[in-house]
């Protein structure tokens, strides 16, 4: 039976020994994910596996079993792969059996050809997705799950090895084959920016340059674009290889991937022979090189990895444990002592919150409770559960949306935080669109996983003409916050992708973006140096209380909610007195928004129902709310 | 793609299929194209003088080949296990300069098929047969069933015989295809096909595969099964039977038959492996489409020493130069002669997914095509097109300098028919792809909800269920969603009689309109979206642009054209500009969008419905204005609207409370439950689907009776009254909605239910728009004119007052302005508005009485 050590370095050969096992029926397939169901589920095993997202690509062995946290940005075409292949010595005639799954390149010794012919061939399909870190991780995510890896604890056996292993190859191959080093080259220039002038051979370029190939400039090919939905993201892309149930995925999914790490350089190389005889053969170039590039990068850019496992993540948060609807006693556990002291952690929250936002709670209040709104379902069109905020009044001078997003980002897992202007809504990509040419979905800034935060400062913003784009871009904005959708661009046609993100606007006057709910702002304090005062706030909170906070705004998301039938008499009943003393006031959309605040007030108190009290809380707050808002208005009437 | 020297073997553990099974094409003839038939073959005995030209070389040889045509036609020979594509080995030189006068199967050229992949090399074997016989017909029958072509189940002769009795006997005297314009249908169908052929001289027959299944199960199977080995043997069997009909016709080249609609029609989603080298329908937009590549298929190298020439096969998409002169023995003496090499011309496509196809939140797939000859540039890239071609996967070719090879393939579809939906739309006819969406069952569904009694309200109800109540709007839309049926007026002079309903909302805010425009335009195939505040009238209707790629003039088609046959939705009407909505006028009557713009005339169809919410001016309604004061929309629009229905919150507590309620449970439902309750969206979608094209229903003699009744009626009240109350355009829109009702209980007759329901609904509509705030009554003209009668009653009187007025003042040429308004004030009971002052003065100005300057009146 092999070892720890076998499974996590050197996954193919177990595979091929349950291959060598079960060959004349196909259920191998089965008991190989079995197996490493089985493995990954002892005791944190889940920790030994080396993650792609703290370990860079170089310094993995290929073919060892990884895991990558990402998001699924693109899909391209399935493909057909040899599941099994049988190969020839032509010296001998002996034939062998191999399988192709988990595997990009049908490998035989050297004696062996691959009978193409062979009745034992059987083909299969898989899927590939592209993906991409999640975009806007925040940094403490990252960390906490650098510091949970324990893969990084054996580094000197596992690590050094393995790089030697690499260096070794990549020198024998290099010797055959000039055209890897130089993607490799190129890869790692534009990776690190280093200079590349030294490895270029001419010959090289000769070749490169007579297939069409686009670099000329002996400075640098243009970096290959990762598809980010951010910009100044970091972190391998990755061509995720799914062999089962890909259906269930959705673009815009985060997924944990476990599965074989695939840096093969000879990936790059059969693409660029390919490309080379494409120059003789016109029936060959099927695709474009921009196709070629896209679906076909260096595997030292973007690292493949054939997953084994596969799941979809509910949440970001590494405090949490990852998976909350299971019955496991650890689970309830969790969520039961966090429970218990749930209200002094939501005292310290809006404590917190209060003091961000200048001393006002009642836009802490809401702030709370836009924080852990999330779209539970969706009635025909209606999305429901959103909650977008927008919080005028908002100082313009001294970066306060800045700052306050930095504290945003302490608690969330990932956000973004979109400077509104004239310029940058004329410029910005905001609606992923699809590049027909390399065929695939160029991302935009709206690309975002589910939860994720994104806070819109509109103080910024200045007199001047929007353009088409421009446009185009304020309506999308519109969109995600009034339907929670992105219409992806497919040029002959849109699509609708459902999403489900948290927008806060902050602006001076009513925001030019439609929101569920205006909070005017009340400052209570004006703090004369804003950072010095937002970094002391920071600073102030313990880690321990931080991470309190983050769990709990993760966790109340994903929790269940009813109203009895009491309370919805009660709700009724004062829906018709409220109507009936100023039917002009009361609409239909304020008892949405009524209805709404009341769930997440009582959700953030941790109650699953709602109350007779968090109904008339609820109540009050809108009310509070409002008549800040007539307030504010008088003010205004009065200025002009 | 001439190269797939292997395509994986799908059938694991079935009879290796080393290579691929003997295309009975590659046995026949190869003069595989017309130019060559004229010329000599490669056996070198009878090489044409290079000075002649090709064509002319061909006759003298007709005349001495005349009688003594050796047997040629040998298309179904199973030979044995060598190259029979070369000439070497296969072209006597018989077969291709007896070149007989061209006409009948033995004369018209052959013309390959690289669709099916004609140009490869295989293993070939016969199990049984003793090689290539001279007498094929006498030999397979010897044979019998004996004779299979390897790796298949298909035996030649009983396949063609099958073929051809199909052709001959085919009969369906209940299909409806839009194609079969001026085609008998109780005659054999593709008999009448080949007549055509014999007519038109276009050498392609295309065969339904569905008839092909109806007629005989096997045969299907086999074609789909093994395309290429089942076509050529059609083709050998249309050609037979075309020639001894026609024996005297002339074609470019033998017919060839192109399957379409293979029952296996399928999502690209659920191509899989067992699909390589099957015969697939596939429906998708094209996305690019490459330039037409010339492709090889015959090298023509001459020897430099002797001139001798000979041919190469293109073999796996590589040339073999010969290395040696056959002739006279010199190495590496030939050299490629480019034009009198022959090329087929090939082109690449980009097919992906249709977005109806596609499950949600998933980005769609795309599958390369390659089109041969006559289909290159058949299609541009955002044609919707149904694809009927041969699935391949081609491994990716073995480096001989790198062991290991990539385990992938490459998938691609040789095309052999397109079926685009598009043009179709032109017709008017609705897509078959739609159509076929529907299975048995779900038909079975549909019907059997058509029967239940409440069908209409259930329905309604399933519409927008999030929104509360607005029943009747919730009907209104429900019926503008099926559409009244579709009539051809056009040899009475009065062209395309508008089927769509037009529906105008207008109300409160905050009376949830915009969400009702978002469900409709979510849950409609083609449905548009737009607000009037963003849009321009080139947004609407089309602009002309410079394509950055072609540099050539596009035509982009704005929101109205594209949901053609759909329903636009736009909304903030109010908003809109006014030259934007004047060009609703045309697409609002005449369904046609004219443009004339940068040199491009045309006029482009535009069937769609409007869904439009407009807010009021107030931004609350005020009772106290008619609509039009309220809205500040020309009357000429609101007339083009069937239905108008206005949106207000009702105050009252009943109706507060039931709000309150559904609005609760919105909000802690589980969605589970949300579903079970209503007809959900998708059968939603389905049934109206299904009854927009399937269900046409005509007016039935009772129906017509009530309509006209209830027309006259309408024309009554008014007339009591001295005012028109009624315009034909409202019994159009009675017509309209009545049809579009009988199409929501799937029936083929408009009946009295469906007029009383068309005629309440038309009531409620006006009840709520046209009552004149003034009288209470509905008046209809408030929407034709824009004016209420009464309104234009009084401005008449008034203008008469002023006139009698003016008459009592004897002669004076001139009057005060201000003098006479005062005057007319003190003389009138009710209060006088300067504006109505002013248009009395109009009115009369008009009639030429007097004119106005400045402050002065004039009298003439």
């Amino acid at each position: 039976m092999p070892c720890v050590g076998d499974w996590l370095n050197s996954p193919l050969s177990i595979v091929q020994g349950i291959f060598a096992q079960n060959v004349p029926n196909s259920d191998w397939e089965k008991k190989v994910t079995e197996y490493f169901k089985e493995k990954l589920k002892e005791n944190n095993a889940t920790n030994w596996v080396p993650s792609l997202n703290d370990v860079p690509v170089h310094y993995l062995k290929p073919n060892s079993l990884v895991k990558f946290r990402c998001m699924v940005q693109d899909m391209f075409d399935p493909e057909f792969y040899m599941g099994v292949y049988e190969t020839v010595d032509p010296n001998t005639n002996a034939r062998v059996l191999h399988f192709g799954k988990y595997r990009d390149v049908a490998e035989c010794g050297p004696q062996q050809e691959i009978d193409l012919n062979s009745s034992q061939t059987v083909t299969s399909e898989r899927q590939t997705f592209y993906c991409v870190p999640v975009p806007g991780e925040s940094a403490w995510v990252k960390e906490a799950y650098v510091s949970a890896s324990q893969a990084r604890v054996s580094p000197s056996t596992s690590y050094t090895p393995s790089r030697h292993k690499r260096s070794y190859e990549e020198d024998e191959d290099m010797d055959l084959h000039p055209s890897k080093q130089k993607e490799q080259h190129t890869g790692e220039s534009c990776w690190c920016g280093g200079d590349i002038h030294g490895c270029v051979e001419p010959k090289r370029l000769e070749t490169e340059a007579s297939a069409g190939h686009h670099v000329i400039s002996p400075n640098c090919s243009p970096p290959l674009d990762l598809n980010f939905p951010l910009p100044g993201e970091k972190g391998p892309a990755c061509l995720v290889k799914v062999y089962e149930s890909w259906e269930s995925f959705k673009v815009n999914d985060v997924l944990e991937v476990f599965g074989v790490l695939s840096v093969d350089p000879v990936l790059s190389i059969v693409s660029s022979e390919e490309r080379d005889s494409s120059a003789l053969d016109p029936m060959e170039c099927m695709d474009t090189s921009e196709e070629q590039r896209v679906h076909s990068p260096p595997a030292s850019l973007v690292p493949r990895i054939h997953v084994i496992l596969a799941q979809k993540l509910q949440h970001l948060n590494p405090l949490l444990p990852a998976c909350l609807n299971e019955e496991e006693s650890k689970t309830c556990e969790f969520v039961s002592n966090f429970m218990s002291e749930l209200s002094p952690v939501r005292a310290e929250l809006l404590g917190f919150l209060t003091h961000a936002l200048l001393g006002d709670s009642l836009a802490a209040e809401y702030l709370i409770l836009h924080l852990i709104s999330t779209v539970y379902a969706r009635r025909d069109v209606l999305p429901l559960g959103k909650f977008s905020v927008n919080l005028s009044g908002c100082p313009r001078s001294s970066a306060f949306t800045e700052h306050l997003y930095r504290l945003i980002q302490q608690l969330v897992p990932a956000s973004f935080l979109l400077r509104m202007s004239i310029e940058s809504m004329n410029r910005a990509r905001l609606v992923p669109h699809k590049d027909y040419t390399a065929n695939r979905l160029v991302s935009g800034l709206l690309q975002l996983a589910s939860n994720t935060s994104l806070v819109i400062d509109e103080t910024q913003l200045e007199q001047g003409q929007l353009d088409t784009a421009g446009v185009h871009n304020v309506t999308a904005l519109g969109n995600l916050i009034t339907w929670q959708k992105v219409d992806y661009d497919f040029s002959y046609h849109q699509m609708e992708f459902p999403c489900n993100i948290n927008v806060l606007i902050t602006s001076e006057g009513r925001s030019l973006l439609p929101s569920d709910c205006q909070v005017h702002l009340q400052p209570q304090i004006i703090p004369p140096n804003m950072e010095e005062y937002m970094s002391s706030l920071l600073t102030a909170v313990l880690p321990s209380v931080l991470n309190k906070f983050r769990i709990y705004l993760s966790l109340l998301r994903l929790l269940d909610y009813s109203i009895s039938d009491e309370v919805t008499k009660a709700v009724e009943e004062d829906f018709v007195e409220m109507r009936k003393n100023n039917p002009e006031s009361v609409t239909a959309d304020d008892l949405h928004r009524m209805l709404l605040v009341a769930r997440f007030l009582s959700l953030s108190a941790g109650q699953t129902t709602l109350s007779r009290e968090r109904w008339l809380r609820a109540k009050q707050l809108e009310a509070l709310r409002k008549a800040r808002l007539q307030q504010q208005q008088c003010v205004n009437g009065n200025e002009l | 793609m001439s190269s797939p020297a292997s395509t994986p073997s799908r059938r694991r553990g079935k009879r290796g299929r080393g290579s691929n099974p003997p295309t009975p094409q590659d046995a026949r003839s190869p003069p595989s194209q017309k130019r060559r038939t004229d010329e000599s073959t490669s056996t070198g005995d009878l090489q044409p003088m290079p000075t002649s030209p090709p064509a002319d070389a061909q006759s003298p040889g007709a005349a001495d080949a005349l009688f003594s045509s050796p047997p040629q036609f040998r298309h179904s020979a199973i030979p044995l296990d060598f190259d029979i594509s070369s000439p070497l080995t296969y072209g006597t030189p018989s077969s291709r300069v007896e070149g007989t006068p061209r006409s009948g199967a033995r004369g018209t050229p052959v013309r390959q098929r690289p669709d099916l992949g004609s140009v490869r090399k295989a293993r070939q074997v016969d199990l049984h047969s003793d090689g290539p016989a001279e007498d094929i017909v006498a030999t397979e029958q010897s044979l019998g069933q004996k004779l299979v072509i390897w790796g298949t189940d298909v035996n030649v002769a009983s396949c063609k015989e099958k073929f051809q009795r199909f052709l001959q006997r085919f009969i369906d005297p209940l299909d409806k295809e839009d194609e079969d314009i001026g085609l008998d249908l109780n005659e054999p169908r593709y008999m009448q096909r080949l007549q055509e052929i014999n007519m038109v001289g276009e050498p392609f027959l295309n065969v339904n595969c569905d008839h092909l299944r109806s007629f005989d199960e096997t045969l299907y199977r086999q074609l789909i099964c093994y395309p290429q080995e089942v076509i050529p043997t059609f083709d050998m069997a249309a050609n037979e039977i075309f020639f001894d009909h026609y024996p005297d016709s002339i074609l470019e080249h033998q017919i060839q038959v192109r399957p379409y609609n293979a029952l296996k029609t399928r999502n690209m989603r659920n191509l899989n492996p067992e699909d390589i080298d099957q015969l697939i329908t596939i429906s998708g937009m094209v996305i690019r489409s490459s330039q037409l590549i010339p492709e090889m298929q015959e090298a023509f190298f001459r020897c430099q020493v002797c001139a001798f020439t000979t041919r190469v096969e293109i073999d796996r998409g590589r040339i073999a130069e010969p290395s040696v002169c056959k002739n006279c023995n010199t190495t590496h003496s030939m050299a490629l002669i480019h034009n009198r090499s022959m090329f087929s011309d090939k082109q690449m496509i980009k097919l992906q997914e249709s977005p109806e196809d596609m499950p949600a939140g998933q980005t769609p797939h795309t599958v390369t095509l390659f089109a041969h000859n006559d289909l290159v540039d058949k299609v541009q890239p955002g044609d919707r097109v149904n694809v009927t071609g041969i699935y391949r996967a081609v491994p990716i070719r073995v480096n001989p300098r790198v062991s290991s090879v990539k385990s992938v393939y490459k998938t691609h579809i040789d095309v052999i028919h397109y079926r685009k939906t598009d043009s179709k739309r032109l017709h008017g006819v609705d897509e078959e792809t739609e159509q076929k969406r529907f299975t048995e069952e779900r038909v079975e569904m549909l019907k059997e909800l058509s029967k239940k009694a409440d069908i209409y309200e259930r329905l309604a109800l399933a519409l927008a269920p999030s929104i509360y109540e607005h029943e009747d709007i919730k009907k209104g839309i429900l019926l503008q969603l099926f559409g009244g049926s579709r009539k051809d007026f056009t040899h009475t002079g009065r062209g395309n009689f508008r089927a769509e309903i037009n529906i105008l909302l207008c109300g409160d805010p905050g009376t949830s309109k915009s969400q009702l425009l978002q469900y409709v335009y979510n849950l409609v195939p083609r449905g548009q979206y737009t607000s009037g505040k963003g849009s321009s009238a080139v947004g609407l209707t089309a602009y002309v642009m410079k394509d950055p790629e072609t540099r050539q003039l596009v035509l982009q088609t704005g929101a109205l054209v594209l949901s053609d046959n759909g329903i636009c939705c736009i909304d903030e009407f109010d908003k809109m500009n006014e030259s934007t909505r004047s060009v609703l006028h045309e697409v609002m009557e005449q369904q046609t969008l004219s443009i004339a713009k940068a040199g491009i005339i045309c006029q482009l169809n535009a069937r769609t419905s409007v869904l439009a919410a407009a807010n009021p001016i107030e931004s609350q309604w005020n009772p106290k204005k008619t609509i039009i004061e309220n809205i500040q929309l020309p009357h000429t629009l609101l007339s083009r609207f069937d239905l108008i229905f206005l949106m207000l919150d009702p105050r009252d507590e009943a109706y507060d409370r039931r709000l309150a309620r559904h609005l609760v449970s919105l909000y802690y439902q589980s969605e589970e439950k949300l579903e079970e309750e209503y007809v959900d969206m998708a059968v939603l979608r389905d049934y109206i689907a299904y009854a927009r094209s399937y269900v046409n229903p005509r007016l039935g003699e009772e129906a017509g009776q009530s309509l006209i009744e209830a027309y006259v009626d309408m024309r009554k009240i008014g007339s009591g009254r001295g005012m028109v109350s009624a315009y034909p355009r409202q019994l159009e829109s009675l017509i309209r909605l009545a049809e579009a009702h009988a199409k929501v209980r799937f029936s083929e007759k408009v009946e009295a239910i469906d007029v009383e329901e068309a005629k309440r609904l038309h009531r409620e509509a006006l009840k709520q728009s046209a009552t004149d705030p003034k009288t209470g009554i509905v008046d209809i003209s408030i929407l034709t004119t824009g004016m209420s009668a009464t309104a234009r009653k009084r401005k008449e009187e008034l203008a008469q007052a002023l006139r009698k007025l003016i008459q009592s003042k004897g002669k004076a040429p001139s009057l005060k302005y201000q003098q006479l308004l005062d005057d007319l004030r003190a003389q009138s009971e009710t209060a006088i508005t300067k504006e109505m002052f002013e248009e009395a003065l109009r009115a009369l100005a008009d009639e030429d009485f007097l004119t106005v300057t400045g402050k002065t009146v004039r009298l003439l």
